[in-house]
């Protein structure tokens, strides 16, 4: 199978797979004991912090372990919100934030708050000038640095100043960024910023949360004090560790990869075109993450491209789908003006680490039948 | 060794659907399955958005994980709601019976899933319907019974594309509803006890007249089938009020709301004045129907009358009768002996010994002269 849905996961690296499995194996004790067992499974998180730390050029001590993503934006986003709560009650995120974002708000809105938005532009990007439009009792804006769907890579540090000034604080999920292009949370100017180790090699089930120094902060998990009081709950040790390698090996690689995943993206453009010249790539002409390439290819419906993609032998992602294979029109792709006929005509090609030039030559080829395949399948009887 | 065969399973979740796939996957078939997903059931609690995730997908996505094999779970309900959900809640506001699972057979299965046979590289589809198929000499297939008469099946895949069956195979054909219970023991399949499906797929169990009242109310143009109206005796005489004609079909005895001295049947349900009219049991034979647009299952339909034994309700025995061509595409259809309760709406299958040569839907009863 050619694996082309990294954005969704990535295999986990074999010095990862290796550490986690030592750690699991040698590492027994409870980090938050005392004794020396204690303090060596201690000392290995510890050491994973740093790791991550430097991936996203944040302090050891702003890191805070997570299971992912989505654990990371509602930590984030309800912790932050509940920190400023004296000074309004309601939270912003852009219109093309990934579900656990809008999650997260729903979570909030769940207990009294109000949602805000920030809408997209046709390029799939934010503007920075629509943050003057947001509610003046607005706390906490949300903005993803990379797209999961498309790939877009957002204005976060001019959002970021721009959403300063009107007195908000930012949070960044940069889950499809890290490890794939720089991440520099000082830069950016975010309080908070989310990353998931299995999108760069990593183990599912481990993440981290940035709280920067002097950001608020009320923690979702309370009753002990890992985390420095800001997650409670025994230490993912073995994640943690994974997590950890991961990072540093892409912060050591990501120039060269990136470089890489460019060459390769630019010949799965142009095979998208062979395969149909009236085909679409969303966020085409914006700044993009190297290893993604989303595409509409009009009539032929992303569910039956999938299948006919898999049955040849390539693994891709459908624009939007839901657990039980609904076609619906990807948010991200409408909240860009795409119109619904070619929304639901959207394949994610995402490449990665494992990726060859051989794998992008198949995936043209296989591409080349699916394409006419998919269209011939028709809109049914 | 040849390579397997590429086999597509259609899977609804049941028992029956899942045994077949299972069993070819068994054979060494190279299984797909999928399960169209025809209809959304509403958001769970807590989710953000609605979700579909059904049970029904859930059990087949577990029998699929156990035989090993891929399985895809395919968005019908554009198709769904235009060829089946439609055409049904039409033919209750026209004061016909509608028999949505042919047109489900028709345009869903052997429609949508035909068309991604070629998607797939497939060569088959499969379904886990109660029918077996032979060929004719030429090779041309030929749609029969199954063996289990109590579980036939082969009336709902009457009005199946002849073309499609081609492709098709189903694996229940020879078997008994226990023996394929025993199949999905003996395989470990977790959904082996699990009840027969009841009614319609999309109305909740035993409110398919309320769901329709209710689906017409909304569609507005089609409300005249939830307006009151008369029923009456087949002299005319107004014999009290009803409250919708969707709540009636030929045959009816129940929910009449009339007290008389002997049972009163429902025979004929007017859509144009809203009528229901009543009458005794013996009102409800009929000499003959005539049907709308015929879809064979031969290769070559007979150009005149033919003999054959109609079926003309899920529950009926298949009665000897003269068939003609009637004009405008339909056929006409003479019984032997009468047949009661003819209904407008529902299937006419016509059976050549164990084969379904034909299937079209009841346009209209015949009854005698001097009847009604």
């Amino acid at each position: 199978m050619i694996y082309l849905d990294h954005n969704a996961s990535t295999p986990a690296r074999p010095e990862v797979v290796e550490a986690m499995r030592a750690a699991l194996a040698d590492l027994p004790a409870n980090p938050s004991s005392l004794h020396r067992e204690g303090q060596r499974a201690r000392a290995a998180i510890e050491r994973a912090r740093e790791q991550v730390a430097a991936l996203v050029g944040a302090r050891p001590d702003e890191v805070v372990f997570t299971s992912g993503g989505t654990e990371g934006d509602h930590a984030g986003l309800v912790g932050a919100a509940w920190a400023l709560e004296g000074r309004g009650r309601t939270v912003a995120c852009s219109a093309i934030e990934h579900h656990a974002v809008h999650g997260a708000l729903e979570v909030l809105r769940r207990v009294g708050f109000r949602a805000a938005h920030l809408p997209c532009g046709p390029d799939g990007r934010v503007r920075p000038a629509d943050v003057d439009a947001l509610p003046p009792d607005t706390t906490v804006l949300s903005l993803m640095l990379a797209n999961n769907e498309t790939g877009v890579l957002q204005p976060v540090a001019e959002t970021a100043a721009r959403a300063r000034a009107r007195g908000m604080r930012v949070h960044c999920d940069a889950v499809q960024a890290a490890g794939k292009v720089p991440v520099d949370v000082a830069a950016l100017g975010a309080d908070w910023l989310v990353i998931s180790g299995h999108k760069f090699g990593g183990p599912k089930g481990a993440g981290a949360l940035v709280v920067r120094r002097g950001a608020p902060f009320e923690p979702l998990f309370r009753g002990s004090g890992h985390e420095r009081g800001r997650r409670g709950g025994t230490e993912n040790l073995a994640g943690i560790v994974g997590l950890g390698l991961a990072a540093e090996l892409a912060a050591r690689e990501l120039a060269a990869e990136a470089e890489r995943l460019r060459a390769l993206r630019a010949r799965l453009e142009a095979a998208v075109r062979a395969a149909a010249p009236d085909a679409v790539i969303h966020g085409d002409g914006a700044p993009r993450l190297p290893n993604t390439v989303s595409a509409s290819f009009p009539g032929a419906r992303s569910d039956r491209l999938l299948m006919a993609l898999d049955a040849r032998g390539v693994a891709v992602s459908a624009g939007a789908a839901c657990a039980s294979g609904a076609v619906e029109p990807s948010p991200v792709l409408a909240a860009m003006g795409v119109p619904r006929d070619l929304a639901v005509c959207a394949i994610r090609f995402s490449m990665g680490r494992t990726t060859t030039a051989d794998d992008v030559a198949r995936a043209a080829a296989a591409l080349a039948e699916a394409v006419p395949a998919a269209r011939a399948a028709g809109a049914g009887a | 060794m040849s390579a397997p065969r590429r086999v597509l399973a259609a899977m609804s979740g049941g028992v029956d659907s899942g045994v077949a796939a299972a069993l070819l996957a068994e054979r060494g078939d190279a299984v797909t399955g999928v399960t169209l997903k025809l209809f959304c059931h509403g958001a769970a609690p807590g989710a953000a958005r609605p979700c579909c995730s059904l049970e029904a997908i859930e059990d087949a996505r577990a029998v699929a994980r156990a035989m090993g094999f891929p399985h895809w779970v395919v968005d019908a309900e554009e198709v769904f709601r235009a060829r089946v959900v439609g055409p049904f809640l039409e033919d209750y506001a026209a004061g016909r019976t509608p028999y949505p699972c042919a047109l489900c057979n028709r345009h869903l299965k052997f429609g949508d899933l035909v068309a991604r046979l070629d998607l797939l590289g497939a060569d088959v589809l499969c379904t886990g319907h109660y029918a077996r198929l032979g060929r004719d000499a030429d090779g041309a297939p030929a749609l029969r019974r199954a063996r289990d008469a109590a579980k036939d099946q082969s009336y709902a895949l009457a009005l199946v594309p002849y073309a499609a069956l081609a492709r098709a195979e189903f694996p229940l054909g020879d078997l008994a509803k226990d023996e394929v219970r025993g199949h999905a023991r003996r395989l470990g399949l977790a959904l082996w006890d699990k009840p027969e499906s009841q009614d319609l797929c999309f109305v909740p169990a035993g409110t398919r007249a309320g769901e329709v009242a209710r689906r017409l109310a909304q569609g507005g143009a089609a409300a005249d089938g939830v307006a009151p109206g008369p029923i009456v005796d087949l002299a005319g005489r107004v014999l009290g009020e009803h409250r919708g004609i969707v709540h009636f079909t030929v045959g009816q005895r129940r929910g009449l709301g009339l007290s008389a001295p002997d049972p009163l049947y429902v025979l004929g349900v007017d859509a144009g004045t809203r009528t229901v009219t009543v009458g005794p049991r013996a009102a409800l034979a009929c000499e003959g129907l005539e049907t709308g647009a015929v879809n064979w299952l031969v290769p070559h339909p007979p150009a005149g009358a033919f003999r054959a034994a109609a079926k003309i309700r899920a529950q009926h025995r298949a009665a000897p009768a003269t068939v003609e061509p009637a004009a405008g595409g339909g056929l006409r259809v003479r019984f032997d002996a009468p047949q009661l309760a003819v209904t407008p709406g529902q299937l006419c299958a016509l059976y050549d010994g164990e084969r379904v040569v034909a299937g079209a839907p009841i346009a209209r009863a015949v009854r005698g002269a001097d009847a009604a």
